[in-house]
């Protein structure tokens, strides 16, 4: 017997339509949607004390699910899927209601909870994990604090007739291991077969990046038709070896190359990589093309899991304002120098409080700063980008003002558009600290 | 003869709070030990010329011609506190490719990106 797991999205901003082709013609029996990153939570928690039209879960949730429904109701596929964010219970009734209106009544929607442990983390938590600071520093900061849960919510949910499983914070790789779990009930001492699902997720995890997505360069690693990604799909066995592939027709590429680089993908150390069920030892791995676009992956080992949750805390870090103008055409160079100057010059003229100012020239060294080689030639054209980050709103909003002095108290052919968008975002820090596993318990409500 | 980096290997990069992590896979196992002997976790360090704040630290897989290098303090703070554009390092492995290494010239003509020169 051999289950067949597909990705359906790699990121909150992910493309729907590579998941609605997987589920069309996938024959999947499990869709996974992965849709949370380490600030989701804190930002969501903000932006539902300032935003009425939030739901609290991911603002994709009905165009993924409209997209997908139809396909996994005709053809009984699962989903789970952890677009619950800071309200899965809102998720599970909202789908419950589409499910209602596509007439499939007999279908059972679960919500996972449980992971958001804000009021408790002093309590249970020390150190920061990044610094090695008590926790107690962060204290009046602290916007949310919440644990990576494991499988063990969603396999109950599962193993309760749930068909569909939203939740909140999960580790990535559990949301794909649930259903393996519950698919071959697994025992959760069998480490080695815990470890090879576990690798499965954590391989599908991020969508088309296992499918010629973040890979393609021109003329060293190229991708057929990279405008028209299929999202990956595993066939899993009974002991967690797994042959991926992608649907027929689609573009991208899965090949030994593409699974090594996503393999190794925010990872450490390699034969020790932590999740909340399991240690994964991926230096064991076998790797194998065995056809087009179809790559078996083998023999990966497993450890018995740590006795801690990692937490992830969110904090009010203050606010980074910033704005760009451009040149072009002979001295485009030497106008971005001047510029900085003034700007430079400006800042103390309106007395800015920042942590820390950055100033970069687009096109000569804004992204990789110092390790930038010397130029070959002079740049035609370049962006001057200006960023400071600041204790308060107030401080970061002079960014963008003294940007817009340079518009006509600046230099020739200075190119600045008026503002079409927030200058000042909020900066929400992601500090990390460990809990004992008892004290944290996931719950399922049925809808 | 001295190839680029860009011509033996491929390389991703991915990101955890204030770490980057930049993995670099040799295209052909006969490479491989030529990267492993000169792409020391230093000379990293080194060609990153300051843009990497703490230590490079370096995990082998030799049955599958990987490298990763674990680069501490690398995102500005991290990833939500980083002023840079890209505050997820997503770049970073880009960078890694420009270095120089020495192999033998009977390998150039599986090196990627063309005929050797």
């Amino acid at each position: 017997m051999t289950i067949r797991i597909g990705s359906g999205s790699g990121w909150w901003g992910d493309r729907v339509t590579p998941a609605e082709l997987s589920a069309r013609e996938g024959a999947l029996d499990f869709l996974c949607f992965e849709t949370m990153a380490e600030a989701t939570v804190s930002t969501a928690q903000v932006r539902s004390r300032q935003d009425d039209t939030f739901h609290g879960y991911d603002t994709y949730l009905e165009d993924r699910m409209a997209a997908v429904l139809p396909h996994c109701i005709r053809q009984g596929t699962k989903i789970i899927s952890n677009q619950g964010w800071i309200n899965p219970e809102g998720a599970a009734r909202k789908v419950r209601n589409m499910l209602d209106a596509l007439g499939a009544h007999d279908w059972k929607v679960a919500a996972v909870t449980g992971s958001v442990i804000t009021p408790d983390i002093q309590r249970l938590g020390t150190t920061i994990l990044e610094t090695g600071q008590p926790l107690s520093s962060l204290d009046q900061s602290i916007i949310s604090a919440e644990a990576y849960l494991g499988i063990g919510a969603i396999v109950e949910a599962l193993r309760n007739g749930a068909d569909i499983v939203i939740t909140g914070r999960v580790a990535d790789p559990s949301l794909f291991l649930s259903a393996m779990v519950y698919a071959f009930d697994w025992p959760l001492e069998d480490y080695t077969r815990l470890a090879r699902g576990s690798a499965i997720g954590h391989l599908l995890e991020c969508g088309a990046q296992l499918t010629g997505g973040y890979f393609v360069d021109p003329g060293f690693k190229d991708v057929p038709e990279p405008w028209n990604l299929g999202f990956p799909i595993a066939e899993v066995d009974a002991d967690g070896n797994a042959t991926y592939t992608k649907v027929d027709g689609t573009g991208g590429l899965l090949n030994r190359e593409t699974v090594l680089e996503q393999m190794f993908y925010e990872i450490h150390d390699p034969a020790n990589y932590i999740t909340p069920d399991v240690v994964v030892d991926f230096t064991t791995a076998i790797i194998e093309e065995v056809g087009r676009d179809t790559v078996r992956v083998s023999n990966i080992s497993g450890k018995p899991p740590t006795a801690s949750y990692k937490v992830s805390i969110g904090v009010h870090d203050g606010f980074i304002g910033e704005d760009m103008f451009f040149y072009a055409g002979p001295g485009a160079r030497q106008k971005a120098n001047l510029a900085k100057k003034i700007i430079e010059e400006r800042f103390k003229v309106v007395d800015l409080k920042a942590e820390e100012v950055r100033m970069d020239v687009l096109g000569v060294d804004a992204i990789h700063g110092v390790a930038t080689p010397e130029p070959q030639c002079e740049p035609y054209e370049v962006g001057v980008r200006i960023a400071a980050r600041c204790l308060s709103k107030s401080e970061a909003l002079k960014v963008g003002r003294e940007v817009d002095g340079m518009a006509v108290s600046g230099i020739a052919s200075t190119g600045k558009r008026v503002p079409f968008q927030e200058r000042v975002r909020e900066v929400i820090g992601i500090w990390s600290t460990l809990v004992p596993k008892e004290a944290v318990v996931g719950q399922v409500i049925y809808f | 003869m001295n190839v680029l980096l860009r011509r033996l290997a491929h390389s991703r990069s991915g990101d955890k709070g204030n770490t980057s992590n930049i993995t670099v896979i040799a295209y052909d196992s006969d490479f491989y030990p030529y990267i492993r002997d000169q792409l020391t976790p230093e000379r990293v360090k080194t060609h990153y010329n300051g843009l990497i704040k703490g230590d490079v630290h370096r995990y082998l897989v030799d049955h599958l011609g990987v490298l990763n290098f674990v680069c501490e303090g690398a995102l500005g703070g991290g990833v939500s506190r980083n002023l840079c554009l890209d505050n997820y390092g997503k770049t970073m492995a880009s960078a890694i490719l420009n270095i120089e290494l020495d192999i033998p010239d009977d390998l150039l003509v599986r090196m990627r990106g063309g005929p050797p020169g």
